[in-house]
């Protein structure tokens, strides 16, 4: 028997249409430097943000966006029923202690990079189902704290590849809430789509847009096989952290896959974060990546009008020091949510 | 049967694509980057050794060491400051292979696990660089020691 709010194989239907009424985000100081820089709620004015180590200044950052959004929500911790938030680091630790100081009931998650959409999707089927609103869905991630667990020590000398990426500095989070003519939301969630791990066997730990394009075609095809949409039905496909070279496989494997998508419609997060003489290489990456670009950037345009339907697709990298170090390849992630304007 | 077979094509050609969507290393600026500065460390190093040798009046093996050790004193200021990185960055392989990238692989875990304390930080995580090299290098050192024992 067909679940009644299934749409195909992957995809979901939001009957209610969750709000997003609020948002927030908090980044460093290389971030502000790029082209979202005057568009951040808070800026770090070193990495470490004023703490004892750069896991604090990570817990700091996701603790003050949360804090900043509630305010612009006008909202107490009391007054949201469930949290959903995860990170990069181990045992996902920044996310939990920041939820320690919140006192609002909280729920890990863990999709590596692609834990924004992840949380936005569960979050709104927590609000969509009526179990919990409003709802505060959360990433954040650190680039001092993620070279350390996943590379090398920052003093150390090494050369990056052209293909690496730049883990962002950052947290972003966002406010669910079932639909309340008393409110002004910023957009609405209608659909999404569950992402299925897709492994092409690759091994490279310096090339995560490799590792997570094969995934995103496989989420994107699902959705559009699913429901029958065309890329052309919205303003921006958007990716999460591909970054350039993950972005050009994208548009060639969906192609392959039977699935063009064209190139005016589609934007990264981690194209968009860095300004390309930030020498981040192939771009930003990270769970902060898509977070601070979705609520800095893209909400923002579907509040205004400027866009009015978005598939918002966080990518993520699923691997750890261990299995890397063991030989197993990389797969990848990709979770998608629509996001309408509601004006 | 055929569908792992058809899996195995997808995934060769999606590595083909990998390979040709994915910049390169710019090998001869690199090389050209690690020659120069590699080059001048080295040439550094022989200046301490002449140096050692004439005014300090120390022989060839006292000079070699002196050398090393102001090398790797250098990397270790350097590393300190957050400078080493920005010049390996520039330089590759050219800071990597003389004895200040030995310097800098100790000095910067030292750095990095601080926080986590003296003994279960800096002092476990100090060989996570350097380890293998020690390993490894200490190791052929001893094989090739003993064969040249036996074997003259």
């Amino acid at each position: 028997m067909n679940a009644p709010n299934r749409m195909g194989h992957q995809t979901i239907v939001y009957r209610n249409t969750p709000w997003i009424t609020a948002t927030a985000c908090a980044a460093g100081p290389r971030e502000a430097q790029g082209p979202l820089g005057d568009k951040f709620d808070l800026v770090a004015d070193t990495p470490d943000f004023g703490q004892e180590s750069y896991e604090q200044a990570e817990v700091a950052l996701l603790r003050e966006a949360c804090r900043i959004c509630l305010d612009k929500a006008d909202l107490g911790e009391k007054g949201v029923e469930a949290m959903l938030g995860g990170d990069l680091l181990n045992q996902i630790m920044p996310s939990s202690l920041a939820a320690r100081s919140l006192k609002i009931p909280f729920l890990g998650m863990y999709g590596a990079c692609s834990t924004m959409s992840e949380g936005l999707l569960v979050g709104g089927l927590l609000v969509d189902g009526g179990y919990a609103s409003p709802v505060l869905c959360t990433a954040g991630s650190h680039y001092a704290t993620a070279e350390r667990q996943f590379r090398y020590p920052l003093e150390y000398g090494n050369q990056r590849t052209p293909a690496s990426q730049w883990t962002v500095t950052g947290a972003g989070v966002a406010l669910l809430s079932l639909p309340d003519p008393q409110v002004h939301p910023l957009a609405k969630l209608t659909r999404a789509c569950m992402g299925r791990v897709v492994d092409m066997g690759v091994t490279d730990a310096n090339n995560m847009g490799a590792a997570m394009a094969p995934a995103a075609a496989a989420t994107l095809c699902a959705y559009f096989d699913d429901t029958g949409d065309t890329p052309e039905q919205f303003d921006r496909v958007i990716t999460g952290d591909l970054g350039y070279v993950g972005s050009e496989l994208l548009l060639e494997w969906s192609d392959k896959m039977g699935h063009p998508l064209p190139r005016e419609r589609m934007m990264d997060c981690g194209l968009t974060i860095y300004d390309p003489q930030q020498d981040s290489h192939a771009g930003g990456s990270g769970c902060g990546c898509s977070a601070v670009v979705l609520s800095s950037f893209i909400l923002p345009k579907l509040q205004s009008g400027e866009w009015r339907r978005v598939l918002f697709m966080a990518t993520g990298a699923l691997l750890s020091p261990t299995t890397s170090m063991q030989g197993e390849t990389i797969p990848g992630v990709a979770h998608a949510v629509v996001i309408e304007g509601v004006r | 049967m055929q569908n792992s077979s058809s899996k195995q094509d997808r995934i060769a050609e999606y590595k083909a694509l990998i390979a040709r969507i994915t910049p390169k290393s710019k090998l001869a600026v690199g090389c050209w980057r690690a020659f120069w500065v590699g080059g001048l460390i080295c040439v550094f190093g022989q200046t301490l050794i002449d140096y050692g040798r004439a005014s300090l009046k120390l022989n060839q093996s006292q000079a070699s060491a002196f050398a090393s050790i102001v090398l790797v004193f250098l990397t270790a200021a350097l590393t300190g400051v957050g400078v080493f990185d920005q010049i390996a960055k520039y330089a590759g392989a050219g800071t990597v292979v003389p004895i200040t990238g030995f310097a800098n692989a100790m000095v910067s875990p030292a750095m990095e696990f601080r926080p986590e304390g003296f003994v279960l930080g800096t002092g476990a995580k100090l060989f996570t660089i350097a380890g293998p090299v020690l390993v490894y290098g200490i190791s052929a050192s001893v094989i090739v020691g003993l064969i040249s024992y036996f074997v003259r």
